[in-house]
């Protein structure tokens, strides 16, 4: 029984969302646990801890030294409170930082060697580790041709890689997919070169956390001039208790290249909260493209707010050369809390970026979530997509920058966001910062309520259509913006997703 | 930690000389009451959220710093108008310069007199409406001016009045720094209309608040002086009533930093608040800041916000406007839009326009733009034989006007359009 089958529903919004946003936020199917055994380090977090996470990936001392000095940093500072989210206050010291399933003490030569455990439930979770082509649950996919339908992934369980799926395959194309820990210890040049240039250690609270004691999460350099053949993905499960995650992801893509890349996630559900605290950092460098899409569904605490994951999330693209492109999609439908803006860095002539979010918060949940594009090289161009849906009694915060620096001659931006609210308990909120620093550069900002238009409604019926049919052409398919950014492999979403409109949005 | 000592030992620091003036037993409270609201709140630093974009230092700083004196060729606004002039000399009430203030359906008092006067109505609203616009976002520059103000005046509007008020604000001494505090009162079913005219100060601090009963009415007409080295922070505190009307529009021209604050509590069911304002800058040296805050705690009421910068040679404008729809608030029909206009590469507008909204019957809207002239328009006129000048004030006078028509009354806007029109082409 969610909080949306006692509330009120305002005229005007569309039953089809109502039941759709239910069906994605109100049942979490992925609640189950793992029964594993696990290794984990003493709780809490100090130098002794961070060397003992270094140790178990096997790092080099520049790396062991690199996160000491993120943790030094880190006990000086504080958790941000600016965002519009409230939860009690985190005890540091009672979470483990490291928990890794016993099997994987003698990491698994291949994938023939992970704990069939381990494998069934990533099979469970539709995420098949085998190297086969077929999308598990996605319907039509039989029909695409065996090239367009494969899809490499790194499954991160806890805070280890279980394994890396195709990474013969896409070596034979030069492109290196792997855990991060595999990387720092095979690939340390192309590590130690980009690792913190785009989220520093000393970025934000949680960052610098992470810069400490991340434990585990992908890494993909595409080199120059290649498409990467097949999509890439990562997907995150947390399943012991009283553990934070914290991943790193590094994406590199290099001149000319292009990459699609996943991520899915999903954990039990407990009483207590987690704490999830991810950073991923892409470099594009000249002509690259890198497609980054999500669909975020942590488990989200119960309708009382109880449990759920705490998702404190930093992640940014640096568009370093010019031409280079990126694009977020984000589909958010889990967590207790979310905090979490993936940004843009236009630095290089004509770089593009573009960020396509839907947010969906019910019960308690609260998201405070967006994005920040950072224009400064000329001509470049982003675009901000941004739908918020607060139910029962979720809040749902649209935070955003758009930054023109004086350099940044000729550059366009263009924002929409759209709040929904079902029912009377909940809250939208939308913060916006818009800086503007050069006269050539156009900026557009608007939040606005999409009722049907009268004149476009009577357009359609003069031309003998019934006023269903014509509500129906004219309303904007309130998520299509989005879903059109979603991959193929999240057509199970966006299945789901197709059903929202913005219809009786408020703001 | 430590920054917030800091910003706490500089308070103490620039209020250990202060004293209080003194009256009666409730105004001495009020003032008592908010100066200890500034020493909680500490006084603003360009690293609170609220003062991001515009440096407070020189409005907090001890001494005003200096502001040339200068010569308005243009002659007084509104001298076509029949109003009730009061005039304040670098903030001091001047009796001999203004009319008698005894007009129909007004009861118009000096400050200082009517807090001398132990039972009086403006008790109820002086340093109270401020108080209450202090949560969520703390203003201590308005406490410091409740706490501070050594002049001002006390209006009660009891019926229609017969003719609208005009504060009229010189400016005389180059080194003068105004604290001034007016309170407005509009009875049930009463209606005003208050214009407010200069520059008044080299560093000027004003609080308005205006308190408006069920069905009143209050028009607001502002024209802030074009001397260019003047400082000025005003806050504008009002409470709308059920079916109560609020309509605001501000004009500035000039001044090295504006600081113009609007924070409205609508709390009656049925009430229409409007805030518009334009402004016009020109030069590295002028900065221009609205801030407003629209708080909708009744049923069916309207917000608009409408504010439009024209900025040149290396202007900054600010916009921070807020939409708050508290629970309840249903049938809540709010709007805002910023726009700068930037005439040229160096100028800037940094904007944060804000919803936040907690009903779910309700449509609220907010845009904002930024960009150049519309080159294409300007080709147009161009083709038609316009001189590219001409053409730019022309368009330029067409992005305001969308602010201009906030004003209901014709005969103001309309002379306030020329005393813009007169702007563009001086500096053109």
């Amino acid at each position: 029984m969610t909080a949306l089958d006692v509330t009120e529903v305002k005229e005007g919004v569309d039953q089809e969302t109502v039941d759709a946003v239910k069906e994605l936020s109100g049942n979490y199917k992925y609640g189950w646990e793992t029964e594993i055994e696990m290794d984990y380090a003493p709780k809490g977090v100090n130098p002794d801890i961070v060397r003992l996470i270094s140790s178990k990936n096997e790092e080099p001392e520049w790396m062991t030294e690199w996160r000491l000095s993120a943790f030094a940093r880190w006990e000086k500072i504080k958790e941000p409170t600016w965002a519009m989210v409230n939860y009690p206050d985190i005890d540091f010291q009672d979470i483990y930082y490291y928990a890794r399933p016993k099997s994987m003490e003698v990491k698994p030569k291949s994938l023939d060697d992970v704990d069939p455990k381990l494998l069934a439930t990533y099979a469970k979770l539709g995420i098949p580790l085998k190297e086969q082509a077929i999308l598990a649950g996605v319907e039509g996919a039989e029909d695409i041709p065996a090239e367009g339908r494969k899809v490499a992934v790194d499954a991160v369980f806890d805070s280890v890689s279980v394994g890396t799926t195709f990474q013969a395959e896409l070596k034979k194309a030069g492109v290196i997919f792997c855990s991060i820990s595999e990387a720092i210890r095979e690939h340390p040049e192309l590590v130690k070169k980009y690792l913190g240039t785009v989220v520093p250690a000393s970025d934000n609270f949680y960052a610098t956390l992470n810069s400490a004691v991340f434990s585990d999460g992908s890494f993909v350099y595409i080199p120059p001039g290649v498409r990467c053949p097949m999509e890439l993905s990562t997907y995150f499960r947390i399943n012991a208790e009283n553990t934070g995650q914290f991943e790193r992801t590094l994406i590199i893509a290099d001149k000319g290249s292009y990459v699609s890349y996943l991520e899915g996630c999903t954990a039990p559900k407990r009483d207590v909260a987690q704490l999830h605290a991810a950073v991923v950092e892409i470099i594009i460098e000249e002509d690259a493209e890198v497609k980054y899409s999500t669909v975020q569904n942590w488990y989200p605490g119960d309708e009382n707010g109880v449990g759920g994951i705490y998702n404190f999330v930093t992640k940014r693209a640096d568009c370093r050369g010019d031409r280079a492109k990126v694009m977020w999609t984000q589909v958010e439908t889990g967590s207790a809390v979310t905090w979490k803006y993936p940004s843009c860095i236009l630095r290089g002539d004509d770089s593009q970026g573009e960020f396509y979010s839907i947010a969906i918060a019910n019960n308690m949940q609260q998201a405070d979530t967006g994005t920040k594009m950072v224009h400064l090289g000329k001509r470049t161009k982003s675009r901000i997509v941004s739908k918020g849906i607060s139910a029962g009694k979720a809040q749902n915060t649209y935070r955003g920058l758009v930054s023109m620096h004086p350099k940044a001659k000729e550059s366009r931006n263009y924002t929409q966001c759209d709040s929904l609210l079902i029912g009377d308990k909940c809250g939208a909120h939308t913060v916006p910062y818009i800086e503007v620093r050069n006269n050539s550069s156009r900026v557009e900002h608007e939040a606005t309520t999409s009722k049907v238009d009268d004149d476009q409604l009577f357009y359609c019926r003069s031309r003998g259509m019934d006023e269903e049919e014509a509500v129906a052409l004219v309303v904007n398919g309130f998520c299509k913006e989005v879903l059109q950014a979603l991959p193929m492999e999240f057509a199970m979403e966006a299945q789901a997703l197709v059903a929202i409109s913005l219809e009786g949005s408020v703001g | 930690m430590a920054l917030a000592k800091l910003k706490m030992d500089a308070t103490q620091a620039r209020l250990a000389d202060v004293v209080l003036p003194d009256g009666a037993a409730w105004g001495n409270a009020a003032r008592a009451d908010a100066l200890a609201r500034v020493q909680a709140m500490g006084l603003p630093t360009k690293r609170d959220e609220y003062w991001k974009y515009t440096d407070p230092a020189s409005l907090v700083a001890h001494d005003a710093p200096k502001a040339a004196l200068f010569h308005n060729d243009e002659g007084p606004l509104f001298t076509a108008v029949d109003r009730v002039r009061v005039v304040f000399v670098d903030g001091v009430f001047d009796a001999d310069a203004s009319d008698d203030l005894r007009a129909e359906g007004l009861e118009i008092e000096r400050l200082s007199d009517a807090m001398k006067t132990d039972i009086h109505w403006a008790k109820d609203v002086y340093g109270v409406l401020e108080t209450r616009g202090q949560t969520p976002v703390a203003r201590p520059l308005a406490a410091l001016n409740t706490a501070l103000a050594t002049d001002g005046v006390v209006i009660r509007v009891t019926g229609k009045a017969s003719k609208p008020v005009n504060l009229i604000y010189l400016h005389q001494d180059e080194n003068s720094d105004a604290i001034l505090h007016n309170v407005v009162k509009v009875e049930a079913g009463a209606e005003v209309t208050l214009l407010e005219t200069g520059p008044a100060a080299a560093r000027f601090s004003k609080a308005l608040e205006v308190d408006i009963a069920d069905g009143g009415t209050f028009h607001h007409v502002r024209a802030q002086g074009r001397d260019h080295e003047r400082r000025a922070v005003t806050h504008c505190f009002a409470r709308l009533g059920a079916a109560a009307t609020f309509k605001s529009f501000t004009l500035t021209f000039n001044g090295v930093l504006t600081r113009n604050e609007c924070i409205l509590e609508i709390v009656g069911n049925d009430a229409v608040a409007h805030v518009a304002g334009a402004c016009v800058g020109d030069g590295k040296d002028f900065h221009h800041d609205d801030t407003v805050f629209v708080t909708h705690d009744a049923v069916n009421c309207e917000s608009r916000q409408v504010f439009k910068k024209v900025l040149r040679n290396g202007a900054t404008g600010v916009f921070q406007g807020k939409i708050l729809v508290k629970p309840g608030a249903q049938k809540t029909d709010g709007y805002q839009i910023s726009q700068a206009l930037l005439l040229d590469d160096d100028s800037q507008f940094l904007a944060k326009p804000e919803l936040e909204i907690y009903a779910d019957d309700v449509a609220c809207s907010h845009g904002s733009t930024s960009g150049a002239i519309d080159e294409t328009a300007l080709f147009y006129l161009r083709s038609r034989g316009v001189s590219h000048n001409e053409a730019r004030n022309l368009l330029t006078l067409s992005f305001v006007a969308e602010a201009l028509e906030e004003i209901a009354d014709d005969t103001l806007a309309d002379e306030l359009r020329d005393r813009l029109e007169g702007w563009l082409s001086r500096h053109s």
